[in-house]
């Protein structure tokens, strides 16, 4: 943590860890006896609880949004660029939710919990779950926190897609959804991406077919490829050339294969720290979630169908830059609402960054955030 | 409120689905969502205006006519699509025109007239391109490449066989004076123009 506490910060925040009793079944067909959840909170619920502001994570995400665990923390929350006193989600003024998913592996119910029918980690017995799985958690954590109706369900990419289920799901249930960088399902290609890194993974000889908790080891260098390769689809070839350009690490060529250019470096880097505190079978899992992500699916593709259930209010944010999930599949998505008659408001906004845009607090994005925000919190009484 | 959106107020039913292409800072959607339970999206390419919009709780999409057209949206969705002081910058206005009629059951557009006296005389006795406060931009750098006058309009809606159901007339401060009413190509600043197609 910096030397004093920010002050538009939520400061020192401490996650809790609620128990489910009643269980769940999930799109799956198998059911979860119970299950935890692992939340955080920033700001107060207000006295008619019509101010609560719902953050849904993307593949890699957890319950840590905003502040600091400890005052010796490097870095803030995952998306403390938006969270926080006089920010787009001004915790003044909301009480904002954010947890950790079931199949996570930052504290909620995962595979790497203790399957309480055998005493041992549920590794690759963990069963798969969906986004609409997670609306559905989400809603059961919305109750036992006293929120009938979320104010806003916000969420960028895997997140974004959550706030566009609870709209179809629960429709009485939030006002807006904030949907960011995000897409009304995936493509052929980004389903490759996925695959590539899930073979990434299971090729790795530490996998053990999911069990690698019993051999006491970890798939690291199959996990860290995942996350090479997911980084990659991550950024924008502008903003990696601007970052790196040809850059070696030395003068000249050496004329082998160890990391020469500082890109490669880079995302070695970043591919083993994150093998150290992600879980393999958890990374299968999310990417999995958002393979079978497809709310038109029941709806014969027709996502516009789909929406005639919904009523909230929706802000759709895309970036210029962002290849992963481009701006024409936000689109897609403002037309079905458009064509459901759902109340949408919709903006392209520059910017270099890629798909990582929607953490990056570019002025443009913080300015139609802000603003839009604002008005839900006007809206909430808040 | 500005005379000349207090006329288009005026042509709008209450309850109206509405397009506002060009909406600005949402003026007049918010008005209409307020005073008249209209509904429906404006569409914008500014981006402090697509802001501004959404603080008011305007349904804003950030969308540009010119090189996206409106293909996006349905036939005949909309009672009403409006275009205030949009027609003369976009690069055929009469395709534009088309596409309105084609989404709602009636247009409205807003535009300067370039008959007007002050117009004619500024380039009868300068001999240049005119400049006025409802056009203050220079030939070379201006965003109104598609100017035209009331009877130019009137022509074009008589070729497409639209019907004209209601022609309105301001001055630069959109002022509504009963002498425009009497001579609107020469004295009127601004024309409105509330159109339709032809029944059969």
């Amino acid at each position: 943590m910096p030397d004093s506490l920010p002050t538009d910060s939520v400061g020192i925040v401490t996650p809790q860890t609620l128990h489910f009793d009643a269980p769940i079944t999930l799109a799956c067909g198998q059911t979860l006896d119970s299950y935890d959840l692992v939340v955080e909170t920033y700001g107060e619920l207000n006295a008619d609880a019509s101010n609560a502001v719902l953050i849904c994570h993307a593949l890699s995400g957890h319950h840590h949004a905003a502040g600091y665990h400890h005052p010796e923390d490097r870095k803030p929350g995952w998306w403390d660029s938006c969270i926080g006193p006089g920010k787009p989600i001004d915790t003044n003024r909301f009480y904002v939710v954010s947890l950790n998913n079931l199949g996570g592996c930052h504290g909620s119910t995962g595979p790497n919990s203790i399957n309480p029918q055998t005493g041992q980690q549920y590794g690759p017995d963990f069963p798969v779950v969906t986004v609409r799985d997670w609306v559905h958690s989400q809603a059961l954590l919305a109750d036992r926190l006293g929120v009938r109706c979320w104010a806003a369900v916000v969420g960028g990419s895997l997140g974004g897609m959550q706030a566009l289920q609870w709209s179809l799901d629960y429709p009485d249930r939030l006002k807006h959804a904030v949907v960011i960088a995000s897409t009304p399902r995936l493509t052929a290609q980004n389903i490759a991406f996925n695959e590539v890194a899930r073979q990434a993974i299971t090729s790795d000889r530490e996998f053990h077919d999911g069990r690698y908790y019993d051999f006491d080891v970890v798939p690291r260098r199959g996990l860290m490829l995942a996350r090479m390769v997911g980084h990659i689809t991550y950024l924008s070839d502008a903003s990696m050339g601007e970052k790196f350009g040809r850059e070696l690490r030395d003068q000249a060529y050496k004329f082998g294969y160890d990391a020469e250019f500082q890109v490669e470096s880079y995302l070695r880097y970043q591919g083993e720290r994150f093998s150290e505190s992600f879980d393999a079978n958890t990374y299968l899992l999310m990417t999995r979630a958002l393979d079978y992500f497809d709310p038109a699916y029941d709806t014969d593709n027709d996502l516009a169908k789909a929406l005639a259930q919904a009523s909230c209010e929706f802000l759709v944010l895309s970036f210029s830059t962002d290849w992963r999930f481009t701006p024409a599949r936000s689109e897609e998505m403002v037309n079905a609402m458009i064509s459901a008659r759902r109340k949408v408001s919709y903006a392209e906004i520059e910017s270099p960054w890629g798909h990582d845009s929607f953490l990056i607090p570019t002025p443009r994005y913080m300015d139609i955030f802000t603003a839009y925000m604002d008005r839900v919190a006007r809206e909430a009484g808040a | 409120m500005r005379p000349d959106l207090e006329i288009i107020e005026q042509w709008i039913r209450p309850g109206s689905r509405v397009l506002d292409l060009g909406c600005g800072d949402g003026t007049l959607l918010d008005r209409l969502q307020r005073e008249k339970q209209a509904s429906g999206y404006g569409l914008e390419i500014n981006p402090d205006h697509i802001t501004t919009c959404m603080s008011k709780g305007v349904s804003v999409i950030e969308q540009n006519l010119d090189t996206q057209g409106l293909g996006n949206f349905e036939d005949q969705t909309f009672d009403v699509v409006l275009m205030t002081q949009a027609l003369q910058a976009v690069r055929r206005p009469d395709l534009v025109l088309d596409e309105m009629l084609r989404l709602g059951r009636e247009g409205i557009v807003t535009f300067p007239n370039f008959a007007y006296w002050r117009l004619r005389w500024y380039l009868m006795s300068h001999g240049r391109m005119p400049e006025s406060e409802t056009l203050p931009y220079k030939w070379y750098d201006t965003p109104n490449i598609r100017l035209c006058t009331f009877r130019d309009f009137e022509a074009l809606c008589y070729q497409k066989n639209f019907r004209i159901m209601n022609r309105a007339v301001v001055d630069g401060q959109h002022r509504d004076r009963w002498f425009h009413r009497l001579w609107p190509n020469m004295l009127g600043q601004i024309a409105i123009y509330r159109i339709s197609r032809q029944e059969n």
